[in-house]
């Protein structure tokens, strides 16, 4: 196990160095030169010659690229060139608000979809699943911008049952006043895809031959769906529930820029809008990092449910 | 290889393509999605070729018209029956003394006499409205209908080629092409996809163009994944060994003997990507970060809906909601039902 950590932790070396090398390549050769993309923001010629000498301009391309692999190592990505704030503090400021909402958000779809999931698959085939199904399918079909707008409209300002937007500073507030309509839409979108996904996987346990003996010994209804197959469907779930972890911490672009969220995806939005290369640069590798090592803890995961899963 | 006398008089048996075809349509609703995508194709080719649509950017109607079953006035605050009149100036002696142009007006009547003032008469009512400027419609949803179609399909047209391009060459050669290859995949997944979109829409800037480049530069992970899989599977078949015993080169084997074994699956994803880009460009262009400013497209057009739904202007976002949405459903029904005609075994995702 701790041979097998280490060597898979080994492996991510070269993709980590692919990614810098890709948004190294991205930004520093096609990119073009800060100095005009800055020449209308900054005025001074003082911090534009500041800025290029960070990044190392004069230099040739290998000694950026060191800088630039400096920078991932130390985690430290300079300053904004929009606001001038410390990159690392925009990302722990910004991180949390869209955890706020995210967080809440893959917990209760993993919670309706899981018995919705359950229920479904049990009656398969009849007019419920298919009904069920034929919703999620049109469900998927209609663009997140739809729900966002239209629910907005008709939910926070038509039917004033939430706020139309806003953000406070208590975590109190933010929980109970201005996240639950984004909460609510999101679900709406994120449930469908993952109702259908997780139908099939229950529905492909339920055919194995354990659970005729589960049902040939007398066991109740409930205990071979919830103790047998479930505990064996789990696995494919827990999967995918843990490969949308690292996008919860980015929050959804369109969420937060419609309901004024200022969360990372927001930020990143406006970072790409106003050419602020550090910051969408940072984020870009935290989130890489972030996914290998949850790709690692998949790993780890399915052997800590499945026993017969060997890691070699 | 002369076939033998008795099976001479035996039916060909159906090509492949012929079956499925023939499988697609045998399903009615098959035949209604193909209508339906059929008449915004040939709507988005029309619009491109500047025979109806070119246009959009004309003012129509007075601004936000009703669409025509709501008819002229309510509830436009600037309805026909509205209190709102617009101003005139009279110019009188007062104006004249204060006005230092005073001494030129009659030059300026006369010179602008010169010119033919042609002003389209706005209606109150289009048929299904018009925007904040004016715009029918309409046109606009044509228009913008147009570019979102063109952005999907030639970004899908661009993912398709160099998935399968880059999946054939790993799947085919393995070794070190393939270790290599493996790595480009591992670092283009390892971002989550919208923002590697939006990390190279930061750097080339607005337009169409880069639009379909980004999306098809990013999108190809998942079409290079399946036609790997496929060529590692194809190229120990029979038939490759035997053009391989024929001498026949690398690059004929890889494009001329097994490319059209596997060329079904890069149809189905397509037509899948098609769905996905467009969705995708929506979004962007809804953000900002798509299509440019002076163009339109579906997601600027419900960029705008936003501001109009304060003011009652519901028009818009109807119009673009059931136009996106019944293109978006038809052609993603049309693709699933495509899958299953071409490629029986696979599994729905």
């Amino acid at each position: 196990m701790g041979r097998y950590f280490i060597r898979r932790l080994w492996q991510t070396i070269p993709t980590l160095a692919g990614v810098i090398l890709l948004v190294f390549i991205l930004f520093n050769l096609f990119g073009g030169d800060p100095a005009a993309i800055l020449a209308g923001k900054i005025v001074s010629p003082e911090r534009i010659a500041t800025i290029r000498e960070q990044l190392g301009l004069n230099e040739p391309l290998w000694v950026q690229l060191w800088i630039f692999v400096k920078q991932v190592m130390t985690f430290d990505f300079g300053d904004s060139w929009s606001t001038g704030e410390s990159v690392a503090d925009i990302i722990s400021q910004k991180a949390p608000v869209s955890l706020t909402i995210m967080v809440q958000v893959w917990l209760l779809d993993a919670i309706v979809s899981i018995s919705l999931a359950v229920a479904v698959a049990y009656r398969r085939g009849s007019l419920t699943d298919r009904a069920v199904m034929g919703i999620c399918t049109a469900a998927m079909s209609i663009s997140l911008l739809l729900y966002v707008v239209i629910g907005q409209y008709v939910l926070g300002y038509t039917l004033d049952l939430f706020p139309v937007l806003g953000w406070s500073d208590s975590l109190w507030t933010n929980l109970t006043t201005y996240a639950p309509l984004p909460v609510f839409l999101l679900l709406l979108v994120s449930i469908a895809p993952s109702l259908r996904l997780y139908r099939t996987f229950i529905v492909e346990e339920t055919t194995h031959d354990y659970v005729r003996t589960a049902r040939a010994k007398g066991a109740s209804e409930n205990r071979v769906m919830f103790v047998h197959v479930l505990r064996n469907a789990l696995i494919p779930i827990m999967t995918n529930m843990a490969m949308q972890l690292p996008g919860l911490f980015v929050g959804s672009f369109v969420i937060e820029s419609v309901f004024s969220i200022p969360g990372l995806g927001k930020e990143i939005v406006a970072a790409v809008l106003r050419s602020d290369f550090p910051v969408i640069k940072a984020i870009t590798i935290y989130l890489a990092i972030l996914t290998m090592l949850v790709n690692l803890l998949v790993d780890l995961l399915y052997s800590w449910l499945d026993p017969r899963v060997q890691l070699k | 290889m002369t076939a033998p006398a008795k099976s001479s008089s035996a039916p060909v048996s159906e090509g492949f393509w012929r079956a499925a075809g023939r499988r697609l349509f045998a399903d009615p609703l098959a035949r209604v999605c193909i209508a339906i995508v059929s008449v915004y194709f040939v709507l988005a080719a029309l619009s491109a070729a500047g025979l109806i649509a070119a246009d959009w950017n004309e003012e129509y109607g007075v601004s936000y018209a009703n669409p025509w079953f709501l008819g002229e006035d309510y509830p436009n605050p600037q309805g026909r029956n509205s209190l709102i009149s617009q101003e005139t100036m009279v110019i009188d002696d007062k104006q004249r003394a204060v006005d230092p142009l005073a001494p030129y007006y009659d030059e300026i009547e006369e010179r602008a006499m010169q010119y033919q003032l042609t002003q389209r008469e706005l209606r109150w009512t289009l048929p299904l409205g018009a925007d904040k400027w004016g715009r029918d419609l309409v046109r606009k949803v044509i228009k913008a209908g147009e570019i979102s179609i063109t952005v999907g399909i030639g970004a899908a047209l661009l993912a398709v080629m160099v998935g399968t391009f880059l999946g054939a060459i790993g799947g085919f050669f393995g070794g070190r092409t393939s270790d290599f290859l493996e790595w480009v995949y591992n670092v283009f997944t390892s971002v989550p996809y919208i923002l590697l979109v939006l990390a190279f829409a930061a750097v080339t800037g607005k337009g169409i163009n880069t639009i379909i480049l980004v999306l098809g530069f990013t999108g190809w992970t998942s079409v290079y994944r399946l036609i790997r899989a496929e060529y590692i599977k194809q190229r120990s078949r029979d038939y490759v060994a035997a053009a391989d015993a024929l001498g026949a080169s690398s690059a004929r084997k890889v494009f001329i003997h097994i490319l059209p074994n596997v060329s079904h699956l890069s149809l189905v994803q397509l037509s899948q990507l098609v769905v996905d880009f467009i969705k995708a460009e929506v979004i962007l262009s809804f953000l900002g970060l798509g299509v440019p400013p002076d163009s339109v497209s579906w997601g600027i057009m419900i960029n705008e809906v936003m501001t109009e739904l304060v003011l009652g202007k519901w028009w818009q976002l109807a119009t673009v909601a059931i136009v996106m949405s019944v293109f978006v459903v038809s052609f993603g029904l049309f693709t699933d039902l495509l899958r299953d005609a071409l490629d029986p075994k696979a599994t729905r995702r």
